[in-house]
């Protein structure tokens, strides 16, 4: 079936069945491949956007149940305050390693941020826990957030 | 050349021998690798003296890594190397991925193209050391004849060519043509090390900007026109067939456009993964489970007991072990570590499109060689009609070193019309695998007046290398199964180590980050604690006195227990614990200190480690993989067990092979020894050093020892503790 929605500030049409997850027809039907697989079954958070700024895991989240809420992607998250930050923190602390869950980790850190502008420990672990890292930058993602928090 | 009578040094060699002979032999300290004709004429314009450096007329710097990016860094640590003796200026320097190809790109200690074992730096230190260096004389050498000067009166800086004397300068695009024509200088002189502007700097990445705004493209991310996705399920238990399929209801999901059996596997290629994901789920498949199909976790840990009761092939032996043991106390102890699985955050994945005349491949693999070689020998094509682009790796492990996914995708291909994109779910990717083997290790040592007398290792496991490099296994003994134990860094005057080869029933291993070393320093090092214990000593102090002619390693020790305030007072239940390794041609100490709630949960509080790499090309890609690897030590060590039972693995994603998360990962502090030795390995140290420093540290806590692994909580909870 044929379903609109807003991604990044642009309306796409996509021509699939609703209960398609977001995360496959940002990757495979639209080609937006910054959004990574990583479970399935929204236990890793590598597939995190933002619903009107809220993490989603995409997942897990029918196309079909978006309707007009806003889609943000890695590649959009930029345009944001919160993401520019994080972002830019990122680099500057070089968390990065393989990068694989990054995008999702990034989604997570930006909700948090624009939510919590001055972030502790326990609000991190709250919001970013849900986000698994492989490589173990952990302990730089922490330092990111909080260097972002007092970031211009 | 016997293993049985060696020093350290040589038998260090003798085993880096043993892993190369398989393609060629020995050649560390490799010259520059031969330039390739045809790459030769097809940069006819611009300057590309070897196979790693290309320099345009425009002065765009390209470096081509031969060694993948799975998040380590090593495009930038080897164009760090390439830009420093070629004095290009590194903000411009821009990296890509070799092709596969063995004659240009083989890793000189390992004798193929290959990323693993920590080897990258190692290996191509002194290449694109030589490399950068014979690039730079080149361009003096145009410059200086285009001004009539003499070479040695020209000095380079930042992508250009100066001759001070005459005020002239000409930058390395403009004398590119010019240097394209010359010959190559087969020695030319390198930098003094006082004079490196960018080796030992922490120089920003070169492949991070892409990696937070959703550009990078790894191979899950590959979309050739036209593609389609594909999911697949290869038969649950090791070595079993399809028997039968039903595929009537898989046939009418939407956007399902193929069904794929094969013998051992079935695939449902769609529009998009979800219909592949949906139609997989609708087949009905009967298998023919074979001879593995009763095979349990038991079984194997049984055949290794037995197995380790019998002789080994002799690994290393100095002194009399007999009579060391005689002498003394007296102390043995047995130990094992499971199957473990790799779980990189990219799911096993590749895209082929296979055609009449040619078969093209994208995918991220740390054996590019042989991932050609796979597709040719899967389709029956020459090598050369099949061409691999090769991505950017998210998360390799060891799980990349193998060939079995491209194997399968290639076989899928084979049956499809047009490029088709085969992703691993993620049970698949954990159920579907290699892994790391499981050992049982057997101990005995013998303690006088405070020192070890004796100490005799038996190891029984898998071997990796007999399969993965068969020629390297001889006399029975692989020499991945024994690294770190032959290695054993602590004095001692009977030294007795042992391996015995026992492939256990139905599942297959393979390289695990940390290798050989990743189980042997966590048994030895808990061994180690225990024979402190016993002889009533400081766990720091019993190992400082062995380590009289280990200086560097000492000093990694030294620091380490300044930094981590060892022996300072810590409340009840909390624990600190040491381990020490000379593995991977790197020094390390570490320290952890943990906390064991009445419930036997874990928190560990922080981790304090102390390097010695030798030459520190960026120190904060090592400060990186110091975390990130023991990070993923203690993940293993804290939750991490693949079990088998009728013969299936009993894990299958996240929910129950379980990650650390950032509310359980400890403050990490990591304190580098700065000197110039060779540089050593890195990726790996981190860790190999956790599991062992942790379950020491858990024993400080709560007396109880830990001699297998994953951490069983149930025994650290108040009441059961030994």
């Amino acid at each position: 079936m044929s379903i609109t929605i807003e991604i990044n500030g642009e309306r796409e049409t996509v021509d699939v069945a609703a209960d398609t997850p977001l995360l496959w027809t940002l990757r495979d039907v639209i080609g937006l491949t910054g959004t990574k697989f990583g479970c399935g079954i929204a236990q890793c958070g590598a597939c995190t956007v933002h619903i009107d700024g809220q993490p989603v895991r995409s997942c897990l989240l029918p196309v079909g149940s978006i309707g007009d809420r806003k889609v943000t992607t890695i590649e959009g998250v930029g345009a944001t305050e919160a993401g520019r930050k994080i972002q830019k923190a990122w680099l500057g602390l070089e968390v990065v390693q393989c990068g694989y869950c990054q995008s999702g980790q990034i989604m997570s850190a930006a909700a948090l941020l624009a939510k919590t502008p001055d972030p502790n420990d326990a609000d991190i672990d709250a919001a970013m826990a849900g986000n698994i890292c492989r490589c173990g930058t952990y302990v730089r993602i922490r330092a990111a957030i909080k260097q972002a928090a007092r970031s211009a | 050349m016997t293993r049985s009578s060696s020093t350290r040094t040589f038998t260090r060699r003798a085993m880096v021998k043993a892993t190369v002979v398989a393609s060629g032999g020995f050649v560390l300290g490799v010259s520059m690798p031969r330039l390739a004709p045809a790459f030769a004429a097809e940069t006819n314009a611009d300057f590309a003296p070897n196979a790693f450096i290309r320099i345009d007329q425009d002065g765009k710097v390209t470096f081509t890594i031969p060694q993948v990016e799975m998040g380590q860094g090593i495009y930038t640590a080897l164009s760090m190397v390439l830009a420093e003796e070629l004095d290009a200026p590194f903000e411009q320097v821009s990296a890509v991925a070799a092709p596969p190809n063995d004659k240009l790109y083989a890793n000189p200690l390992l004798g193929f193209q290959v990323t693993g074992g920590s080897t990258s730096v190692r290996a191509f230190w002194d290449p694109m050391r030589i490399a950068g260096a014979a690039a730079r004389a080149m361009l003096v050498k145009a410059a200086a004849a285009k001004w009539s000067v003499d070479p040695a009166s020209c000095r380079t800086e930042n992508g250009a060519v100066f001759h001070d004397a005459s005020a002239q300068n000409a930058t390395y695009g403009e004398l590119a043509r010019a240097a394209a024509g010359l010959t190559p200088p087969q020695n030319p002189p390198l930098k003094s090390p006082a004079n490196f502007k960018l080796i030992g700097k922490p120089l920003k990445r070169l492949d991070t900007p892409d990696k937070v705004n959703g550009k990078a493209v790894y191979g899950i991310d590959a979309r050739p026109p036209g593609v389609k996705i594909a999911t697949l399920a290869s038969c649950p238990v090791f070595g079993g067939k399809v028997a039968h399929v039903n595929d009537g209801a898989a046939q009418s999901v939407p956007g399902v456009r193929q069904i794929v059996v094969l013998d051992d596997l079935v695939a449902v290629v769609g529009d998009h993964m979800w219909a592949a994901k949906q139609g997989l789920a609708a087949l009905e498949v009967t298998w023919d489970e074979g001879p593995n199909a009763n095979v349990t976790t038991a079984d194997v840990l049984n055949g290794l007991v037995a197995a380790s009761e019998k002789q080994g092939a002799v690994a290393k032996s100095t002194g009399d072990i007999a009579a060391g043991l005689a002498e003394g106390t007296k102390l043995e102890a047995a130990y094992h570590v499971p199957f473990l699985a790799h779980a990189p955050m990219e799911p096993m994945n590749c895209t082929v499109h296979v055609q009449a005349d040619g078969c093209e491949i994208w995918v991220g693999n740390q054996v590019l060689s042989r991932t050609q070689a796979i597709a040719a020998e899967v389709t029956g094509l020459p090598i050369e009609k099949v061409i691999v682009h090769n991505h950017l790796i998210g998360g390799g492990f060891g799980r990349r070193l193998e060939v079995d996914y491209i194997a399968k995708s290639v076989r899928i291909a084979q049956k499809v019309d047009g490029p088709v994109k085969v992703i691993w779910t993620r049970e698949e990717d954990i159920q579907q695998a290699l892994y790391r083997p499981f050992y049982f290790d057997r101990f005995a040592a013998s303690l006088s007046n405070g020192k070890i007398t004796a100490w005799s290792h038996k190891i029984a496991g898998s071997s990796v290398l007999a399969r993965w490099a068969p020629s390297t296994f001889e006399d029975g003994l692989d020499a991945d199964a024994v690294d770190g134990a032959i290695d054993f860094p602590y004095d001692t005057p009977n030294l007795h180590v042992q391996y015995v080869h026992a492939e256990p029933p139905g599942v297959q291993t393979c390289f695990w980050r940390s290798v050989g070393p990743g189980h042997n320093i966590f048994v030895i090092e808990s061994f180690v604690d225990e024979l402190a214990h016993a002889a009533k000593q400081d766990a720091v102090v019993f190992r400082r006195a062995h380590l009289a002619k280990e200086p560097r390693l000492l000093a990694c020790l030294d620091l380490a227990a300044e930094k981590a305030g060892w022996g300072s007072a810590l409340p009840a239940r909390v624990g600190r614990g040491v381990a020490c390794q000379s593995v991977f041609g790197s020094y390390v100490a570490a320290i952890v200190a943990a906390e064991v709630d009445a419930n036997g949960e874990i928190a560990i509080r922080r981790v304090t480690a102390a390097v010695d790499c030798g030459t520190i090309v960026n120190p904060d890609s090592v400060e990186a993989q110091i975390q990130g690897g023991l990070i993923f030590g203690l993940t293993a060590a804290l939750y991490n067990e693949i079990t088998i039972a009728k013969g299936r693995v009993q894990q299958s994603n996240f929910n129950n092979y379980r990650m650390m998360r950032i509310n359980e990962a400890p403050a990490i502090d990591v304190h580098l020894i700065r000197n110039g030795e060779a540089p050593g390995g890195i990726g790996e140290p981190g860790t190999s050093i956790a599991a062992p420093a942790l379950a020491n540290a858990l024993f400080a806590a709560t007396g109880v020892r830990f001699r297998s692994l994953p951490i069983d909580r149930k025994q650290l909870a108040l009441g059961k503790a030994a």
